[in-house]
């Protein structure tokens, strides 16, 4: 059963034979780039799909269903909407800035599906700073949204900007002292050690209760950071303009509008591979089939996908001052006792372990 | 204290609306309420009291019921209602009588309050139930009710 | 304003922006210029004017019967408390004796229709602090009432089913059947309701100490309806001027104190409670009798002035006739109950962040036809 993923190597050895090293290393960099970059293009048509699909679900209607078979071209026909439309801007718009913005959030989108243990083989890029590298990409997806917001020459989508701003760089501490949490557990950042660890038995089973309060204020905190709903008070379309992509129309909005997405998959599946043990089954069942590890780790991955559209479909929005309020008051200290209390169980050895 | 109590009522509640909106989730395939209408034409009735249009029933001898005493021109709010009529010799009874040319309906101006169909005294109107009336070309849309060639039935007045 | 740095000339000033008139939030079209300093609002002024359409001046042309169809394109959401204040209004002014059977369908089908209306706001309400979802479980339950009013009466917003003199047709034989299982049904979705919105955090924190009116300032705005109520000032119409059936029904008068957009948010969700007892005590007898009493073809009011008040689901509405005795009124006016309750809002939200305007102008259930005519 190892014949899928043994293509692979043969294809890396195939092209090593027929071209000197140096070309045939950017070649398959190419190539992986490539492979990526459809994985990603497919991965948020489909996702976009079934955002409408589960919230028409949660609202009593059908979602769409008409365009190919259950709606499955739906995004395709909105893709090509949206190619086909106008790129309007304003007149004493920054244009290099302007133009510059949502390949910013694209870009850092991308850098981070890089390092994610898909299966044992299929991970592109395994650094040894894994956890470390994710965050710091995140923060670079922050800066798209300010210069979009600032190159617009439009006081809405600047303060919309500046709001969204605040936003994600307070809840990012949050996110990483709650990996931090986890991270005590397995002694590495790289992430294809974590997975080793989380062999004998996932990370959230491991560390009992300081595990599942990290996984929660996780889950709240990486919400946040995208700007999802209940925290899209930026982008609320029964308050003022639409955010700080209100000047953006035809292919740059949804570069905008697919790296949200995006976005969405990826804080899934960074909680995937730390809580949840990427490509691993529960209790082992089909650890003799490797390639099913792809599907584990999708499965996983669109559960909490789906529970980020649960969020969205069912609260009301918070108000920014109340935003800020809970990740300063109530999500940090509780984080900052959380490690401690983590730490103390790793050191007193009372970690569940299969 | 009251931090602890405070977010431990906090997540029962988001938990709680939470259930609420994954029940529909899970009855989902029964529970949707959308009709999905152009193809559901042929099970879709509407109810008998159902305002769509102003129509002039005729029976199977062309005759419909109109006497041209315009009462309904008199109550219609905006002037929806245009009756062209003439005094005609009466052939039963060799008196001259009202008669009805054309009622002309125009149902861009229409209202659909049923004051005309209320007090017309021979109910020559009823309400059709048909809503789909879009047309390309506005012209169309004022009508003339009755058929070419029809008359009023004998005996209506009484 | 002040400099806020010494040497530099940098000053700050508010400044003016339109929440325009196509805007998911203002419930129909209103201009609402804001002067805002950052995010906290200095002033609100509401532009109105854009729906209006002369709907006093057209009663000034038309006969009593087709006034009444005018009055359903009003508070669209109430047509048939609107059409029955019309009614009341002439039929009080003739001294006509209306049957039972009348008042009884007439106080029913009011009922339904405040039902219908506050289903409708829970779900706009819902949707304008963010919780998208219920706004279609509040039309799932408004489309068992449409049924209802489409089966009896011919249509499922403007209804024009009561005429001066009773009703344009006997009710159906569904109707009571149908009512009743409306009725069933509905009891066990407010408390769902509840569970959803209500009670959850998020929303007690967005609505809280939020849009406060005191209740020496609703009566001096002349703010009625479920606004007034949750301020403290007891002003239900179905209780001291009662009309149709009402004075036969026993209910309760839904007060708050607090006067913020919790109290008003609550108000609403008891006034449903309370709407489904008075159906639930009139549905099981309906007198039997006339559904009409015959008025002459023109209806002509002696000469005089005639008010009639109602209570619609936004507050109280006031029907005033000045008739010289001719087939037309001299002048109608309405006192909408939407325009008091307008003119209390920049009272209310001066101070506030914008998210708290959003939520307080859903809690004062605006439809702004109702104020523009």
């Amino acid at each position: 059963m190892n014949k899928s993923l043994s293509i692979l190597t043969n294809i890396h050895d195939w092209l090593f034979s027929i071209m000197p090293e140096g070309v045939a290393s950017i070649v398959e960099m190419v190539l992986i780039g490539v492979a990526y970059l459809g994985f990603f293009a497919i991965a948020g048509l489909f996702l976009v799909l079934l955002e409408r699909r589960v919230a028409a679900w949660f609202q009593l209607r059908i979602g769409p269903n008409r365009v190919g078979y259950l709606g499955l071209l739906q995004t395709m026909a909105d893709a090509l909407k949206l190619v086909s439309k106008e790129l309007t801007g304003t007149i004493k718009a920054d244009k290099f800035l302007y133009n510059l913005a949502p390949y910013f959030v694209i870009v850092s989108s991308l850098m981070a599906l890089a390092v994610f243990p898909f299966t044992k083989e299929i991970q592109a890029f395994d650094i040894n700073i894994g956890v470390f590298f994710l965050i710091a990409i995140s923060s670079i997806g922050v800066i798209g949204i300010l210069i979009g917001g600032w190159a617009s020459n439009n006081k809405f989508a600047l303060i919309g900007a500046m709001r969204s701003g605040v936003q994600t760089i307070s809840y990012e501490l949050s996110i990483g002292l709650s990996l931090l949490t986890m991270i005590l557990i397995t002694g590495s950042l790289q992430l294809s050690e974590i997975v080793e660890v989380q062999k004998s038995g996932w990370l959230i089973v491991q560390g009992h209760v300081p595990a599942i309060i990290a996984f929660m204020i996780y889950m709240i905190a990486g919400t946040a950071e995208t700007n999802r709903a209940p925290f899209d008070m930026v982008e609320a379309e029964s308050e003022l303009g639409a955010g700080f992509h209100t000047e953006y129309s035809g292919m740059k909005f949804a570069y905008f509008f697919l790296a949200e997405f995006i976005n969405m998959f990826i804080i899934a599946a960074i909680a995937t591979t730390i809580f949840f043990g990427a490509w691993l089954s529960p209790f082992g069942i089909t650890e003799s089939i490797p390639w099913l590890g792809v599907f584990w780790f999708m499965g996983k991955a669109l559960i909490l996908v789906f529970l980020m559209m649960w969020f969205r479909w069912t609260f009301p929005r918070l108000r920014v001052d109340q935003l800020l309020t809970l990740e300063w008051k109530y999500l940090l200290p509780i984080n900052l006792v959380n490690i401690l209390i983590m730490a103390l169980i790793v050191w007193l050895n009372l970690t569940i372990k299969f | 204290m009251s931090y602890f109590s405070d977010i431990y009522k906090g997540i029962k509640t988001l938990l709680t609306g939470m259930s609420v909106t994954g029940k529909y989730f899970l009855n989902s395939r029964k529970g949707a309420i959308t009709q999905q209408y152009p193809d559901n034409r042929a099970t879709l009735k509407m109810f008998d009291r159902f305002r769509g249009e102003v129509i002039m029933p005729h029976d199977e001898n062309n005759e419909h019921a109109c006497t041209g005493c315009q009462k309904c021109e008199i109550a219609c709010p905006n002037g929806t209602i245009e009756i062209i009529w003439d005094r005609g010799i009466d052939e039963d009874t060799g008196k001259k009588k009202k008669k009805i040319d054309q009622f002309v309906y125009h149902l861009s101006m229409c209202t659909m309050c049923a004051l005309c169909i209320d007090v017309c005294p021979t109910d020559a109107i009823i309400w059709g139930q048909n809503f789909e009336n879009s047309v390309y070309d506005r012209t169309k849309l004022t009508r003339v009710l009755n058929e070419p060639g029809s008359k009023v039935r004998a005996g209506i007045e009484d | 304003m002040q400099p806020t740095i010494a040497n530099t000339n940098f000053k700050t000033e508010p400044y003016q922006i339109n929440m325009g008139p196509q805007h998911p939030a203002t419930h129909g079209v209103l201009n609402l210029l804001l002067t805002i300093d950052g995010e906290i609002i200095k002033k609100v002024e509401p532009d109105l004017g854009y729906i209006h359409r002369s709907i006093e001046k057209m009663c000034e042309r038309d006969s009593y019967q087709q006034i009444v169809h005018l009055t359903d394109r009003m508070d669209y959401l109430s047509s048939n408390i609107n059409n029955e204040a019309v009614c009341l209004a002439v039929e009080n002014a003739l001294q006509l004796e209306i049957p039972e059977r009348v008042k009884v369908i007439r106080t029913i089908i009011g009922e339904l229709t405040r039902i219908s209306s506050h289903c409708l706001w829970w779900g706009v309400m819902g949707m304008d602090v963010g919780a998208l979802t219920t706004y279609f479980y509040g039309f799932r339950d408004r489309e068992m009432l449409n049924d209802i009013f489409e089966e009896t009466c011919g249509a499922r917003l403007t209804m024009n089913y009561n005429v001066p003199g009773g009703l344009m047709l006997d009710i159906h034989p569904n109707f009571v059947k149908r009512v009743k299982k409306f009725v069933a049904h509905f009891k066990t979705k407010i408390p769902e309701y509840d569970r959803l919105l209500t009670d959850n955090v998020i929303f007690q924190k967005r609505t809280k100490g939020v849009g406060i009116l005191s209740k020496e300032d609703a009566i001096s705005f002349g703010v009625t309806g479920p606004v007034g109520r949750a301020s403290g000032y007891s002003c239900d119409v179905r209780k001291y001027h009662p009309y149709s059936a009402l004075d036969k029904v026993t209910f309760k008068e839904c007060l708050k104190t607090e006067g913020d957009t919790f109290a008003r948010y609550q108000v609403r969700i008891m006034e449903l409670w309370e709407s489904l007892s008075i159906v639930e005590q009139l549905i099981d007898n309906i007198p039997e009798g006339e559904h009409r009493v015959a008025t002459n073809a023109v209806i002509k009011l002696p000469k005089g002035e005639y008010y009639q008040k109602v209570e619609t689901a936004r507050g109280e509405l006031g029907v005033y006739i000045i008739s010289t005795g001719t087939k037309n009124p001299y002048r109608l006016k309405f006192r909408s109950p939407g325009f008091s309750n307008l003119s209390a809002l920049n009272h209310m939200a001066v101070g506030g962040k914008i998210g708290d305007l959003v939520a307080t102008m859903a809690t004062l259930d605006l439809v702004i036809p109702d104020i523009d005519r």
